[in-house]
Formats: C-alpha cells, structure tokens, sequence
C-alpha cells in the first residue's frame, strides 16, 4: 500500500522537480536576480517581474543547507549538482532524485539525534530554555530575511507575514518560556483506597526523536509552531519544511543552523524523495500538516514503527451567515479569514458560505463594497493579497472555476493572471452541489455560496460532507449558536468571526475525522510530544494477606465487602460468616 | 433471531460489516447515543448484567483458562464494577464543557472546549483479561456518546460467547454490538471506516491494524504489552517483595498479562536471597506441587504451551533454571518457573514471555542498569523496589516506559486518576477513568465573538501605521501604541 502510493507520488512531483531543477540551474547562474528568472521560469514558462529586489539567493542556500545537513557523503553529491549544466534534463532530474534517495543517510541522521537524546542533553530544563530563547531571537533579528521569503514563495503582504507568521510564532514561543517550569511540572494525582497507602503522579516525558513535516501555504509558523513543541517537551527534532516555498525552506534551513543545537535540531530540505526515505526511519512521532491524501501515507509508514502520528489537515470549512448579524462587521471578517489569509489558502479559511435565499443578496452587496475597500476597484493591482503559491495551483483553481456548472454563478470577481499567478477575489452563487468546486478543498480565492430556504437546513448540508477543521457561524440568535455548537462536528468553531480560535493557545487546534488527528497550540503542543508517564508510589507497609493465594472463600467474601464498602458485611466476613 | 439473522453470523464478511457499520452510523446520526440518559442508561445496563451473571462470567473464565475465582473476580469483575461507576459517577461533569480563557488578540470574547463523540468506533479486544479488557473501552466509548462494535478475542471463546449473549440481552442493541470471530471477521471489521479503533493485542497485530486505520484516517489506540523489568534493590523488605512479585506474576493469569513482570534485574549479592524469599513464598501459596495447585491460571492453549516451552527448551537457557521447570502438557500447565542469569540473547530475553517463567538478571550496580536498559524498547510498565529515595527519582527520571510503579506490581491500573497505556512498542493512547472517556471524544473548541471589538487595523489595505501599531499592540508597550495611533 505504502508503494503504490509513493510511486503514484513520485508521478506527481514531477512539478516539484521543475523547482528543482531550477534550484539547480540557479547554482550556475551569476546574479540573483537571474536565478530568480529561472526559478520561476520552470513554473509557467514566462517573465514574472519581480517588485522587490530579493535578499536571498534561493538556489545557493539550497545547496549550502545540503552540505550543512548531510556533512560527509553529501558534499560529493553537492558538488555534483552544482556543476551540472543548465539544460539537465528531466530525466537525469530524476534519476538524481532517485540517487538522493539513496544517499541521503537519513538513518544516520536518526542515529545521531537519537544518540544525542539518549545522552540526555535535550531533557535538561536549561537545554529547553536556550533553545526556545534562540528561537526568539531569531524572530527579533531576522524579521525582514523571513518577510522577505514569505513574499518570494507567495507574494505574501508583510502585514499578514507579520501578524500570521512572526508574531505567533513569537507568541507561541514566549508562551512556552513562560509556562514551561510548570508544563513539566508532574501533576500529582488522588488515589484510591484500593492501592492504599499509596501516592500517584504523572510525570511528563519526551518522547524522543520526532519529525515534523510542514507545509507552504504558511511555511514559516507551520514549521516552527510545532518545533517549540517538541523542543519544549524536551525531543530531538528533525524538520522538513516544504520544498513548494523554497526560499522559506532555505531560510529556515539556514537560521535554525545559525541559531539552535545542530546536534539535536536538524532541518532537512527536500521534496518526495527525502521525506520518503525520512518516512522509512523510525521515528517516535510524527507531526505532518498537509493534505489527507499524503496524511494517508505518513500514517501508513509510521505504522511499521507504532508510531503515533499528529495529522494536521484541511477541510471544507463552511461559514453559516444568519440575516440578523451586522453585515458590516461579518463581510470584513469573511473577507479577513477568506482573502486576508494567504488569498484562502489557508486549513482554516472559510470554503463556503450557507445562508439563506433572502439574505444573499444583501450579504453579496455587503461583500462586494469592503473587498473594494480592501483591495480597491481592481484587485489584481492590490499588493495586500498573496499570489496563487505555484502554476499547479493556479491550473487547478482555474478549472475549478472554469466548470460548466459553475462558470456562470460568478457574481464577483472572476479575473485572473496566470503570469503573475493572481486571481481576483471571486464569489460564486448557488453552484450545484456536486460541482467540482464544492467536492475539493478550495484553498484559494474562490467563494462558493450556498442558499437554504431556512438557515436550519444548513446543518444537513454540513453534516452530509466529511467533518472540516472549522466551521463559522454568525448570528445573534442565542439558540442558533447552541444548536450549531452542539450539532456541528468539525476541528473548532467559532462563532461571529473567522479564524481567530488559532490566536487562543488555551483552545487546543487540531482537526477531526477527514480534518486530521490529534492537537497542538500551548500546552497542547507540549503535551502532543510528550508520553504522560504514570507513576505509583507504594511504600511496603499495607500488606493484607487475602490478596495473595491460597485463596479461600473467607478471603473472597472479606474483599467483595471491602469493595461493597459495606462495613457490616466486612465484619461478617472478619469473624467468618457469610450473608449468602 | 430469525434465520436472516442467523445466515449473518455465519459469514460475516466486508459486505456484512459495511451494512453493520451504516446501521450504526443511522443510529449515531439520529443523535440518541449522545444524550447523557443514554449513556447512563447502557452503563448501567453493563453493570447490571455483571452483578446478576458474576457466576456465568467466573465459570466462562475458567473454561478459557482455568482462571481461579479470586482472581477472576477482583481482576475482571471488581475491576469492570468500579470502572463502570467511576464513569457513572463522573460523567455528567465530563460532558461539561470546558471554559477556558481568551488572549487579548480576540478580545472581547469567550471560549470553551466542547467534548463531543467521535462517532462509530471499532473495540478489538485480548483472550487474556477478555472481559475486563473487552468491555473497559466499551464503557469509555459508551461514556463518550459512541457507536460501538466489540469484537472479542477468538481465543477465549466461552467469555466471548458469553459477552455476545450478555451485550445482546441488556444492552442498546441499536448502538451497542458484538461481532464474534477470528480473523476474516477482524479483517472485515477492519476495511471498514471508523472514528477511532481501540484495540489490545501485540504489536504484530497492532501494525496491521494502525496500518489499515491509515486508509480512512482513523486515529487508533493501540493497548500492547512488552517486557515488563522488575528492578529489586537490596534493602527491600524481602518478603513483602516477594509476595508482591509473586502476585503480579503468577497471580496475575499465570503470567499472562500485559503488565505483569516479565523478568527482574537484581544485583549479584542480592539475588540469592531474592530467589530464596520467591521459594518459600510460592510453597506457601502455591504448596508443594503447583502443577496441582487451583490457584493458578493455565496457558491459554496449546499454541502458547509450545511458545513457552520452547522458551525453556533453548539450549542457552536450560541449565539456569534453579525453581520449577514441570511442565504438563495435558492440562496445558507450567509451573511457577525461575532461571537465573539467562543470556540475553537467549530466546526468553528477545520476547514477551507472557507466562509463569521468570527470569532474574544480575548487575553490579542497580542504577546502572536504568541505563543500558533504556536503549531496550519501551514496555507498558517498570517496577522498581527499593527504600532509597534517591533511587526511585533516578528511575521515575531515567527509566520510559507505559507506566511506572514503585514498590509493588500491577497496581497502578487501580488507579482511575491514572492514565493507562503505553509509549513506544507498548502501544500508543491511553485510558481508564476520565481517560477512557477522552480517549473517544474530539474535544472541540468554540470561541465566541460579538459584532463588536471590530479594528479596522486588521483589515486591508494595510499601511505602516497598521503595522505599527499591532506590533506595539501585541508587544503591550503602551508608549509605543500612543505613538503608533500619533502616526509616529
């Protein structure tokens, strides 16, 4: 099972090999703004301009993380790639793929962090602290090197790089320094007559060496998020960040060198091939953000190993508008979790909305005047939403949107650059049900409405589909929101707003069913990489005889009246008589 | 039963099970499992059935294996009891949603975490304890709102009888099912979707099982065992450890449970005393000729008698027996075994024993062994016995595994405030008491918003004054808010 899926994969990332090709054609390259032509040349084949010179030399950074990370064998293999001519063809791609596969050591690099871990370093509270310090740190230094990245890989505005990816990273982290004395603190629990005298604790322990696989539609808190987890729960940790935002891959690659203990935190950059064979390891968990058809395979291989897995994945998340809210405020809180998130690709921004026939077309009229007063009166001149992240993407939203069925429900929007990779925000009325757009995650600037004659009637359109990581409701309605809350399955709710639940590190953030499995956020991440040990204290006083062979019928009926609590029924059985 | 329901227990296979699952999955969607009535209602119903029928449940343990009537009752039936009203005691506070607080990011704004069932969930359950351990997560999954089929091990087959029969007659049996079968109905079961798999086994079967979970995205919980080490220091109390080790050896299934000591490591002094204390202590409980003696399980079947012989039979090991060794293959019985300083790449030393043979391994120094042994996989539980308190911090410290106990064996599953389960090779999620019912709930967070706190800071088009000012907002300088609200 595990194969067939790789392989069908390995067909896939064909696209993914353009990017490495162009890594690799960067390396020969003189300036960096040339390597950037080429970069994105292998996406759609034509000129991007590009707004803002860029700090970053991407594909020099791929190759230095590729000595820093496999120092031996590896620097053979570097050197190989970096002279290789410009006109590598696919095929020797992949059979350099396939070489990786086989040379990178991603056993060793398991051996040695488990090395590492079993000499203790990485339990000790000091190693923690430092660490998360250094974390920190780097946020405080290297705030422009990351914005930077983020607006390389998605065009991503610095407004929402700051607030979706520094500063919560900053605050997860700082809430961690904060509250970690008391995290692995043991947690004294009562016990029970039946262990008398007894005392019971439960002592919170690393796990050991964990692998955290993350994604690239925030590539820089997604990665980092679950580190400061397992790095507060005292793990050794490998990160593998993805390779479709390569200039954050490269640059995490590069701080968390500069910045934290190589020799229990390592990055590895790669695409198919390295998490194939990291996924081969034996891990002692795995934390993947992504889609459910690779959480699928994560889970398969982990598996082999028992290895517990935290499945971070997406959904079809549904926001339910009742015709009783101020319009105002829902419209720029739709817009805020839908375009405002990474131009909806984002797990938690809303797919669709539900509300009923009447409603639509005010809240329609409602949306249409803030999206241009977010954006302006042409939005694919706006600098304040991302770009579609890849020319893979862009086709797919495109088809999407391209459907019979639903090509005339477009009511807003409906531009779109393939060059630059921009589509304009985009809303859609009353598209059938089984059209493609409501049957995948949309993860991008589309937005389907769905109308019901009663907002009620929502509920079953929600339920009939597979369980989301979040859904919306706004209303005022009291017993609306009760039912919502008690009828809904999904990840999280939140009522009257959108996607703000991921800020509340006391809600811990995970999905459910097809959503994904297990949780994190605060102490929820330290307790996501953490085996909570129980522990039973018993001192060799209260001994009693009747729990030990040979057994009579005395000492069966002394302890059903022990366990009765029935004291008559204790002295009975004490001096030898029984009620039956 | 009609004969329609008859023909369906004979096969039942993938279509059998699909249609099984999409019954319960009606059932669960008309939301009758997750009123608390419900719950409480079939909770009772179990504890009902345990009361009224202890000596149908007692008789079907001993005819799965010999299990003594002391033993089947404190472990299957008190422990089942007491798990039954822990949960009826405390569940109305569980399904109380959870406040917690909001950060100033959402402010104004309130938050809670909301338990909710995960839907139909699949019980797998063991032959050893095969009905504290079939129907323990039954009365989590229960207690949760669930949907729920338990398939009880093949392998005990009286109590799985029994337990089909029991569940049928006094249980919801709209939501609450049985399925009775050994591999095929397993694998059936298995290729369908549930919302959580609960399963107790080996990690062999645990593999199989997480792997089929994969295809549909179930989370599991995996219950599995290990080579449980009993430490013993040597200014221990030697006859209270003794008969401790003697309870949670032998008189826990003969050695058949997943927490009962596999072998103890002692130190050189120490061990002749220890193995001294053991002799006198099992004559007593035991008498002169255990193969004789009613207080003792026997090996569950003939499969496992060859398993444990074979152990025994290993060249390495078969001049380190120094107690015991009668083996009878007739009545499956083997007697309370000891060996001394086995090697540790004998047979013995590489797998679960799970059986009434114990090996004791001698070391210099006892705080060394936490170490080396360590690097070994992760069993459900350690023990240690010792007076030292330095001792005990350096194991709780140093020593991973499911659970720890000090002092004595087995015990902490007592213990409902206690998570039960294992890390590593002994398995994967926990349970008993509050645990049990989280380990079958999604806990769902809701954070509640009004239409006001609305700041157009957090809105396109974005200026540097927005910026400024949510850095000085998220950095609590008020200087800096003042002067970024100024447009400094």
């Amino acid at each position: 099972m595990v194969t067939g899926a790789m392989t069908s994969l390995k067909l896939l990332s064909i696209h993914q090999l353009h990017i490495s090709a162009a890594a690799v054609h960067s390396t020969s390259t003189s300036t960096s703004r040339g390597k950037q032509a080429l970069r994105k040349s292998s996406w759609s084949d034509k000129e991007v301009p590009l707004p803002i010179p860029l700090p970053l030399a991407a594909g020099a950074q791929l190759k230095l993380t590729r000595l820093v990370s496999f120092p031996r064998h590896q620097i053979q293999r570097f050197w190989n790639w970096s002279n290789w001519s410009a006109s590598a063809s696919v095929s020797d791609l992949i059979m350099a793929e396939e070489e990786l596969e086989k040379k990178l050591d991603a056993g060793g690099l398991v051996k040695d962090l488990r090395e590492c871990f079993n000499t203790g370093k990485t339990k000790s509270l000091e190693w923690r602290v430092a660490q998360l310090k250094s974390i920190a740190k780097m946020l405080d230094d290297k705030e422009k090197d990351i914005m930077a990245a983020l607006y390389q890989d998605l065009s991503k505005p610095q407004h929402e790089s700051f607030i979706s990816e520094i500063s919560l990273t900053k605050a997860s982290c700082k809430l961690a320094l904060k509250e970690l004395k008391r995290w692995i603190m043991p947690e004294k629990v009562k016990t029970p007559m039946t262990t008398m005298p007894s005392s019971a604790e439960i002592v919170s322990e690393p796990l050991g060496v964990v692998l955290v696989i993350s994604t690239w539609n925030y590539p820089f808190l997604l990665s980092l998020d679950p580190v400061i987890g397992a790095i507060a729960a005292g793990n050794a940790v490998v990160l593998k960040p993805s390779e479709i935002a390569p200039a954050t891959s490269s640059l995490l690659a590069k701080l968390l060198e500069e910045y934290l203990d190589s020799a229990a935190i390592r990055v590895i950059e790669g695409a198919v091939a390295e998490t194939s064979a990291l996924l081969e390891q034996k891990w002692d968990k795995i934390f993947y953000t992504g889609s459910g058809r690779v959480g699928r395979i994560v889970m398969t291989a982990a598996a082999k190993h028992l290895t517990p897995v935290i499945l971070e994945l997406g959904g079809k998340n549904p926001a339910v508008v009742d015709s009783d809210v101020n319009l105002q405020v829902t419209a720029r809180r739709i817009i805020a979790g839908k375009w405002g998130c990474n131009s909806g690709q984002a797990c938690i921004s809303p797919d669709y909305l539900i509300t009923t026939k009447a409603f639509a077309p005010k809240l329609i009229d409602a949306l249409r005047s803030e999206l241009e007063g977010f954006f302006g009166g042409d939005p694919m001149e706006s600098n304040d939403m991302s770009h579609i992240v890849n020319l893979h993407h862009f086709t797919r939203l495109s088809k999407l949107m391209d459907e019979d069925k639903v090509y005339d429900k477009i009511i807003v929007g409906g531009q779109r650059n393939e060059n630059q990779l921009k589509i304009a925000p985009t809303i859609f009325l009353d598209v059938p049900e089984d059209s493609l757009i409501m049957e995948e995650e949309i993860f991008g600037p589309l937005l389907p409405i769905l109308t019901v004659k009663n907002l009620e009637d929502a509920f079953a359109v929600i339920n009939s589909r597979a369980k989301p990581l979040t859904a919306y409701l706004f209303t005022n309605n009291k017993e609306l929101k009760k039912d919502f809350v008690n009828k809904i399955s999904s990840g999280g709710i939140v009522i009257n707003d959108t996607i703000l639940h991921v800020t509340v590190s006391t809600l811990p953030f995970g999905g459910v069913g097809e959503s994904g499995m297990g949780s994190y956020h605060g102490k929820f991440s330290f307790d996501a990489f953490s085996h909570k040990k129980a522990v039973l204290y018993r001192s060799f006083k209260g001994e009693s005889s009747m729990r030990y062979p040979p057994y009579t019928p005395e000492k069966l009926r002394l302890l059903k009246a022990l366990i009765g609590g029935n004291i008559f029924s204790i002295i009975l059985a004490l001096i030898g008589r029984s009620k039956d | 039963m009609g004969s329609k329901d008859a023909k369906k227990e004979e096969a039942f296979d993938a279509e059998a099970a699909r249609s099984l699952v999409n019954d319960l999955r009606g059932r669960f969607a008309s939301g009758k499992t997750k009123s608390c009535e419900w719950r409480v209602s079939q909770l009772k119903a179990m504890l009902k059935f345990t009361n009224e029928h202890e000596k149908d449940i007692i008789d079907a343990l001993r005819s799965d294996l010999s299990k003594p009537m002391v033993e089947s009752f404190i472990t299957e039936i008190a422990m089942l009891k007491a798990s039954c009203e822990f949960t009826l005691k405390g569940l109305k506070r569980w399904m109380m949603p959870e406040k917690v607080k909001t950060s100033i990011t959402t402010f104004p704004s309130s938050a809670e975490i909301v338990p909710e069932p995960l839907g139909v969930v699949l019980v797998i359950s063991a032959w050893n304890y095969p009905f504290l351990l079939a129907l323990d997560p039954v009365i989590g999954a229960i207690a949760a709102g669930n949907a729920v089929v338990l398939k009880p091990s093949e392998i005990a087959p009286a109590t799985s009888s029994l337990l089909a029969k029991l569940v049928g007659e006094y249980m919801d049996s709209s939501a609450v099912k049985v399925v009775e079968g050994a591999i095929p109905e397993t694998s059936a079961l298995l290729e369908q979707k549930w919302d959580k798999i609960f399963y107790t086994g080996n990690g062999k079967v645990g593999r199989i099982v997480l792997a089929a979970a994969a295809r549909f995205l179930t989370p599991v919980a995996l219950e599995l065992g290990g080579k449980c080490p009993v430490f013993v220091d040597s200014d221990v109390n030697v006859k209270v450890m003794a008969r401790r080790v003697i309870a949670g050896k032998w008189g826990l299934n003969n050695g058949q449970a997943c927490v009962s000591a596999d072998h103890i490591i002692t130190t050189k002094d120490f061990a002749p005393k220890l193995i001294d204390a053991l002799k006198v202590e099992l004559e007593k409980f035991y008498g002169n000729d255990p193969l004789k003696s009613e207080d003792l399980s026997r090996i569950v079947n003939s499969n496992h008698f060859a398993r444990l012989a074979k152990l025994l039979d290993d060249d390495k090991v078969s001049g380190k027996i120094v107690l015991g060794g009668q083996i009878e293959s007739k009545d499956l019985k083997i007697a309370p075994t000891i060996l001394l300083d086995v090697p540790e790449d004998s047979l013995i030393m590489n797998e679960e024993i799970f059986g009434p043979l114990l090996p004791v391994i001698t070391v210099d120094r006892l705080e060394d062994s936490f170490r080396s042994y360590n690097l070994k996989e992760k069993p459900l539980a350690a023990y240690l016995f010792t007076n030292k308190k330095k001792l005990k911090e350096e194991f709780v410290r140093n020593v991973s595994a499911g659970g720890l106990l000090i002092n004595d064996i087995g015990l902490h599953l007592a213990n409902p405030h206690l998570p039960f389960g294992g890390v590593g090779e002994s398995g994967m999620g926990s349970y008993h008491g509050k645990f049990s019912f989280d380990t079958f709930s999604h806990k769902k967070p809701v954070l509640y918003r009004s239409f006001g706190g609305d700041a157009s800071a957090r809105y396109p088009p974005y200026a540097p004054w927005k910026l400024k000012l949510l850095k000085a907002l998220l950095d609590g300088s008020i200087f800096g808010i003042i002067r970024a609200l100024l447009g400094w």
